[in-house]
């Protein structure tokens, strides 16, 4: 089920939503798994009282993971060969992320096609959280 | 910094793909998996994050016997003034040059980036730090080179401060 060169052109999007509502305890739940347990994502106290944000917030790799989803979901599996990001805004309990996939590029390198991909996750309020790029090996 | 064994383990991967929302059978069903190409569970593609785990050293997790800058019964654990929160993640890379499987041990060397300084949106001094992390199998192939961009802000973050 591998994307087929002969199926694409520059200019297609694809996208997913990539998180619903995002909970706290979904923020905990990649502190735990990722083993960053910086307070500024999971402690209310710290972050609201000495930190001085409004409340907790994501980290940017819970964003870069689930907009990873979107690009695994539609190329397959072990397709990607580049994958990377800037983190454009914070992400905020309550969120609610679309992430998507336009192609910038379909080339040919030492005989294997690749697509080159912009990658963009914005919140409900249509605020870019994440801006990046991407590159996968797709099928002839 | 580096890692000596980082071991890609199953049930990690499982736990990893559940907090990114993620339930691509290929991440927990080892039978599902045997089935697909990679033939065996492999990583998600920001899975190599979770080497903090793996890290002694790791600044970002509380060590057995020692303060924690965490709320405790008041909004820090610490007893003597707090540090910085150790700033903000600004960019993320990955390339990858190798299929990362449940069963691979890695290891991980850090080879330091660049630095400089940005003028923040809302005034005072950004200072960007870039370190580029390769992580290798047991065979000692390259399996995936990470470029991480940190950045600290010069006056400690206030609500309506967002240069993250």
């Amino acid at each position: 089920m591998a994307l087929k060169v002969s199926e694409l052109t520059v200019g297609d999007v694809h996208e997913e939503e990539v998180v619903r509502n995002l909970s706290r305890t979904q923020i905990v739940q990649y502190a735990g798994a990722s083993g960053d347990y910086n307070p500024l994502h999971t402690d209310e106290i710290f972050t609201t009282q000495l930190a001085g944000y409004p409340s907790v917030f994501a980290h940017g790799m819970l964003s870069m993971g689930a907009t990873g989803k979107m690009l695994t979901n539609w190329l397959g599996d072990g397709r990607l060969t580049k994958y990377g990001v800037r983190f454009t805004a914070q992400v905020w309990p309550g969120d609610t992320l679309v992430a998507k996939a336009t192609i910038t590029g379909l080339r040919e390198e030492n005989g294997q096609q690749l697509m080159d991909l912009e990658v963009s996750t914005t919140n409900e309020a249509g605020l870019e959280v994440i801006k990046g790029t991407a590159t996968a090996r797709i099928d002839p | 910094m580096a890692i000596e064994k980082f071991p890609i383990e199953a049930g990690h991967i499982m736990m990893f793909a559940r907090a990114i929302g993620d339930d691509n059978p290929i991440y927990y069903d080892d039978e599902y998996a045997r089935t697909t190409d990679s033939g065996a569970v492999i990583a998600p593609p920001t899975f190599v994050q979770s080497s903090a785990q793996f890290d002694p050293d790791y600044f970002l997790r509380p060590k057995i016997g020692e303060e924690w800058f965490g709320s405790a019964k008041g909004p820090t654990g610490l007893t003597k003034k707090p540090e910085s929160s150790g700033g903000l993640h600004a960019e993320q890379h990955f390339e990858y040059h190798r299929q990362l499987k449940a069963g691979d041990v890695l290891t991980a060397t850090v080879i330091p980036g660049e630095t400089w300084e940005k003028q923040g949106r809302r005034g005072g001094k950004l200072t960007f730090v870039e370190s580029i992390t390769e992580f290798r199998n047991q065979n000692g192939d390259l399996v995936v080179t990470a470029r991480g961009v940190g950045v600290r802000t010069e006056r400690p973050a206030d609500s309506t401060t967002k240069e993250s």
